[in-house]
């Protein structure tokens, strides 16, 4: 009994093991994404490790304003005399989750959208289709901001819903064309012939054909994420924890670090960070379009 | 007298045959401005919805400080309020919606709650200029460089110029245009002091008017939110370009031109450069909508008076009237700016036309 139970669990472990491989073989088979890919994984151990290294304990104190960097403190202080590297690492966690969750859930909703909407059609498309229209005329920034207003941000999660409500129009657009087109393909028509079951269809055989899209989509939605979170709080419309780095960079902005000449890593760091983490972003879906459409490269 | 019938049948004929024309063979533009026009009514009313939801009344508040000011009960304050600000909370959104509606017509875009001289009308025509300059500027320059790099970057194979636009394009599209305007401002402007750090001219250096003095200095104040909107926009014009050029890359006419020995920078020119542009078009009018509604980031870290600088002060505000005034007018102007585009490129090129006809 026991011997079947652990070697059950060896397989399931073994299975895991190879999908994790076969992950990371498909992540550095281009260079472009392996150097995204990296990046990223740097970020995500920053924010999952870096609390416990470098304890965050946001104490203020007025002696330690502005400091210029020291070996005390790598990246010097902020105006209230908080560590700026701290704060950074302890930023990394909100905006990871923020993006992450804004992906998910604007994956889940406009490919939901654009799958229903091409597979019903009639009313039920038309009305999606206006809908998307609508929400893709008003720009989108200026939604966030009143979004923003309200809803109280407390958590990463609520922001994320915020970000998502008015970013899935664009994606749902394209799954549908997508799913319109590969209707027509010879594959799904037998698939119909054969009067195989509409989840199959859906699930085994339209999926898989547009899973290489959507992931790219959603590490470019995850990309959005950040600039609007970061964007929303820099101009002050929302209030989360101190540590984000858009709050850093409103308190940049507001606080006069512009003027003091020893703020200097203070104001380059947050900017530096984002940019860095940005760009890993796009070597990463550039890298992945690289992978799955070799085709389109000149 | 017969002549004279036959005369006027002709004539009655020809005046049907060109209104048919115009009728029906520009039926699709007839179309898209009944879109355009039907879209732009629903966005308003969405946003009215959405203006419903944000929390905190400003009636009462109005009221209040009516009662402090006029020494009247809150009750006749409530409803002097009411009257004054044109806003009524109790109402259904569809009274409210049909009263703004009312006020539209009559060119009235919305009044400010707090301050009664306050308009939208005002802000825009103060306001949207600069943000119509900034944007304008950007999006002309980086669309002429951008489709020159798309085009070398297809079309060249391999060497130092594709090696720099691909390296620069990957740069340019990772940047978020505000963070890299934070730290043009930084640089540029506070650390090296070569550039104005904020408002769009110095009123001690020149006079607003149209002299020269005064255009070189908004020029001048100008040029860090430009160049920051330029270098983004610059990439993505690059990668659409690129994008649009690879397709047309592998065409019989492209290849025909190589063998008959074309000059290679002819073929570029000429052939690849013109077909591939023609796509272009229509995103002339999404990235002028992304401009636009990135305008509040990009104008609040340089102080720059645009309309969206406005716009973020009227959201921590909560001015109700003047956010829903200039949202309807920046989808306005959106929407026209996606007619035209469109309407452009059907009548540049006619498979479109007939495609949607």
């Amino acid at each position: 009994m026991m011997k079947n139970l652990i070697s059950h669990a060896r397989n399931v472990l073994n299975k895991i093991g190879i999908q994790i491989l076969k992950f990371l073989k498909l992540m550095y088979k281009n260079k472009k994404s392996a150097i995204g890919f990296s990046v990223i994984l740097f970020f995500i151990f920053i924010a999952v490790f870096g609390p416990y290294f470098f304890n965050y304990d946001g104490l203020t104190s007025g002696v330690l304003r502005f400091q210029p960097p020291s070996w005390q403190h790598l990246l010097g202080t902020d105006y209230l005399g908080r560590d700026v590297l701290q704060m950074l690492i302890d930023g990394a966690q909100g905006i990871l989750l923020i993006a992450f969750f804004t992906g998910l859930i604007t994956v889940a909703i406009g490919v939901i959208i654009g799958i229903s909407s091409a597979l019903i059609g009639g009313l039920y498309d038309k009305f999606f289709q206006m809908l998307s229209n609508l929400l893709l005329t008003v720009p989108s920034f200026p939604i966030l901001m009143i979004l923003a207003t309200i809803i109280t941000i407390r958590d990463p999660f609520t922001f994320s819903i915020v970000l998502s409500v008015w970013s899935w129009p664009a994606l749902s657009r394209a799954v549908r064309a997508q799913i319109l087109s590969l209707k027509e393909s010879d594959f799904i028509q037998i698939c119909q012939v054969m009067d195989m079951k509409k989840s199959h269809i859906i699930f085994k055989e339209l999926l898989p054909n547009i899973a290489a899209y959507i992931l790219i989509n959603f590490i470019m939605i995850m990309r959005g994420a950040i600039i609007g979170s970061v964007g929303i709080m820099m101009l002050g419309v929302a209030a989360l924890e101190p540590s984000n780095w858009g709050a850093m960079i409103y308190d940049i902005m507001n606080q006069g670090a512009f003027y003091v000449p020893n703020a200097y890593a203070y104001v380059l760091a947050p900017i530096f960070t984002i940019i860095f983490f940005q760009y890993g972003i796009i070597m990463l879906s550039n890298g992945l379009d690289e992978t799955f459409n070799p085709r389109l490269q000149a | 007298m017969k002549d004279f019938i036959t005369n006027m049948k002709g004539a009655l004929l020809k005046l049907w045959k060109y209104t048919k024309a115009i009728f029906f063979k520009y039926r699709y533009l007839w179309r898209r401005i009944g879109i355009a026009i039907f879209t732009l009514f629903l966005s308003t009313f969405l946003i009215f919805l959405l203006i419903r939801l944000v929390p905190g009344n400003v009636v009462d508040d109005y009221a209040i400080k009516l009662v402090e000011q006029r020494r009247i009960t809150f009750d006749e304050a409530r409803i002097l309020a009411v009257q004054i600000l044109g806003y009524d909370p109790d109402a259904s959104p569809f009274t409210q919606f049909w009263s703004y509606l009312k006020s539209l017509m009559q060119g009235n875009l919305g009044q400010s709650m707090s301050n009664p001289l306050l308009s939208v009308n005002d802000v825009i025509k103060k306001n949207l200029p600069w943000t119509l300059f900034v944007s304008t500027l950007a999006l002309s320059f980086s669309y002429l460089i951008g489709t020159k790099f798309g085009s070398i970057s297809a079309w060249a194979k391999k060497g130092f110029r594709k090696k720099a636009i691909d390296g620069y394009t990957i740069v340019g599209s990772s940047v978020p245009d505000f963070i890299l305007g934070l730290l043009l401002l930084f640089l540029l402007s506070f650390k090296l002091k070569l550039f104005p750090g904020q408002g769009a001219y110095d009123a001690s250096y020149s006079t607003p008017g149209l002299n020269l003095k005064f255009l070189i200095d908004i020029l001048y104040h100008a040029a860090l939110p430009v160049l920051s909107y330029m270098f983004i926009q610059t990439a993505n014009w690059t990668l659409m370009m690129k994008g649009s050029s690879i397709s047309i890359l592998g065409s019989d006419y492209i290849v025909a031109a190589n063998a008959r020995g074309i000059p290679e920078n002819i073929i570029l020119k000429k052939y690849l450069r013109k077909n591939a542009i023609l796509p272009l078009i229509t995103s002339l009018a999404i990235s002028f909508a992304t401009l636009f509604g990135g305008s509040p980031l990009m104008e609040s870290v340089f102080n720059y008076p645009g309309i969206g600088q406005q716009f973020s002060i009227f959201i921590v505000q909560k001015e109700y009237f003047m956010i829903i005034g200039i949202l309807f007018f920046t989808s306005a102007i959106i929407i026209f700016v996606n007619l035209i585009a469109d309407s452009i490129y059907s009548l540049i090129d006619p498979r479109i036309r007939r495609n949607q006809g």
